[in-house]
């Protein structure tokens, strides 16, 4: 299953989808799969500073508690309440009910930097991804 | 994921090919590659309470303990009283150490008459509770008794649920109504020999299984298929995990090490002082008489946040009192909870705690256990 052809991705698997300056991210199929039952999710409030490279929340499973990471600087515009109140979205629909934050670009030069879907499915493919 | 201290090297159970044909997610635990989820720790968890669910243990260990002086050998390395297991039934104990700590919890079955016991043991001290009793076999030659660990040439698996005696019951050679929790029978299930034992890890009712170990794969097999229409599932060692906590049960490494007491871990009905002397028995009398300092509590939390885990700090006001032996979101309760070793004068039902959980105070309240007990 290739992922979606319109979002961009990281290597730590997030994904992207770029509109204008506003940014929305999310964690991929691969990443709700490999984490198992969600169970909660820590967001930023409103207003919050991303910064790339570093996380930005947390998304928790029944056995662990994982970063999630913005790959782009920026302020929190929206945040997915419906998400934090059902975190099971995000294993159910990873790519649309499931997106966490949505952020202005600070710095719109640093989407190039994302990965495409042909790279990211190639990321997986090489990983041996189940 | 979790790291582990074996040096052994990483080894699978005879199901290992039948877990990845299901789908399972494998992980290493003590040594072993075990399926820690095949469709889902929640649905697994879900389908053992209403359902059935099947489960590899392979990877428990299995210690013949046989002779004339059996019986008084385990008196003196247990803490409950040996003497009381009728043959062909079971109880729960604890191997204590000489300071008064857990080097293990263990399940004894007695054999039918003058034919020793065996016992079960947990997959990360096999080796280390084997030697523990060879140590103490040779520290007294005064008693004739044979200890020999039978795990590689052991299978075993459990199925548990509102439907498993059915399930089971069907493929049975025999009449298995009788056998009452901690005990059990040697019967023919799917057509394999089975020691078959009212016992289990989930607060469900169920069986768990003792058959030569080439045979294992056959019994699973059979088991799967009589149970296939009435919802049986695998079930991975993630929803074991949600299963035993949400029943109050203690996980070694958790709830159990070699610094903590029977007493501070809510065991000491487990623990039979006046049967006579036994490894660890004056530590641990010595904290029945002066009380015990901590006190092992059951919780929930009361704002909605991350899950408590385990070794995660309490405080109360502030203070630092203890810390989460074991902690998750309950399937069945829908909540966040946990067991925690905390000091005795913050213990009580209906007191607060703060579980600190990314260095942050989150409220909890401490709660009667088990969380969930099944109707019978």
């Amino acid at each position: 299953m290739s992922s979606p052809k319109e979002l961009l991705y990281t290597r730590t698997h997030e994904w992207v989808k770029v509109e204008g300056d506003v940014a929305t991210i999310g964690v991929t199929d691969h990443a709700q799969s490999e984490l198992g039952d969600i169970t909660y999710l820590e967001l930023p409030d409103l207003g919050g500073e991303v910064n790339g490279g570093e996380p930005f929340g947390v998304v928790e499973s029944v056995k662990a508690a994982s970063d999630v990471y913005s790959p782009i600087d920026g302020e929190v515009l929206e945040r997915n309440e419906d998400a934090i109140a059902a975190p099971d979205v995000v294993n159910s629909s990873p790519y649309e009910g499931a997106w966490l934050i949505k952020v202005k670009l600070a710095n719109p030069a640093q989407v190039e930097a994302l990965l495409t879907p042909e790279q990211y499915d190639e990321l997986l493919e090489s990983a041996g991804s189940h | 994921m979790s790291s582990d201290a074996s040096t052994e090297p990483v080894v699978k159970t005879p199901l290992y090919d039948r877990h990845v044909a299901l789908g399972a997610r494998i992980i290493p635990f003590a040594g072993w590659m075990m399926p820690v989820q095949y469709s889902g720790i929640i649905n697994e968890h879900k389908t053992v309470r209403t359902a059935a669910g099947l489960f590899d243990l392979g990877h428990m260990g299995q210690v013949d303990v046989t002779g004339p002086d059996a019986c008084s050998f385990l008196q003196f390395i247990t803490t409950n009283d040996v003497s009381t297991i009728e043959p062909l039934h079971a109880h729960y104990s604890l191997l204590p150490n000489e300071q008064g700590g857990v080097i293990d919890d263990i399940i004894i079955y007695r054999r039918a008459e003058n034919d020793g016991y065996m016992v079960c043991i947990n997959a990360s001290n096999r080796h280390k509770d084997v030697n523990w009793m060879h140590r103490w076999r040779a520290e007294r030659p005064d008693l004739d008794v044979t200890v020999e660990d039978i795990s590689d040439k052991t299978g075993m698996i459990a199925i548990q649920g509102p439907n498993a005696a059915a399930i089971t019951q069907r493929i049975s050679d025999r009449d298995l109504s009788g056998v009452d929790y901690f005990s059990w029978v040697e019967a023919t299930v799917g057509g394999v020999k089975a020691n078959t034992a009212r016992t289990g890890y989930t607060g469900e009712d169920g069986f768990e299984f003792y058959t030569a170990i080439d045979e294992i794969g056959t019994l699973w097999d059979a088991l799967m298929e009589s149970g296939a229409n009435e919802g049986l599932l695998p079930i991975g060692l993630g929803a074991r995990d949600t299963l035993r906590l949400e029943s109050r049960m203690p996980l070694y490494g958790n709830e159990l090490a070699d610094d903590i007491n029977p007493l501070e871990a809510g065991l000491g009905w487990a623990v039979k002082l006046d049967k006579g002397p036994f490894v660890g028995c004056e530590p641990i009398a010595a904290m029945k008489s002066t009380g015990a300092p901590r006190k092992t509590v059951g919780f929930k939390l009361t704002e909605r946040a991350g899950s408590p885990r385990s070794h995660f700090e309490v405080q109360v006001g502030g203070r630092s009192v203890g810390f989460v032996t074991s902690g998750a979101m309950s399937p069945t309760l829908n909540e966040n909870i946990g067991l925690a070793l905390v000091e005795k004068d913050v213990a009580g039902n209906g007191k607060p705690l703060e579980i600190i959980i990314r260095d942050k105070p989150v409220a909890a309240v401490q709660i009667k256990t088990p969380f969930y007990k099944r109707d019978r």
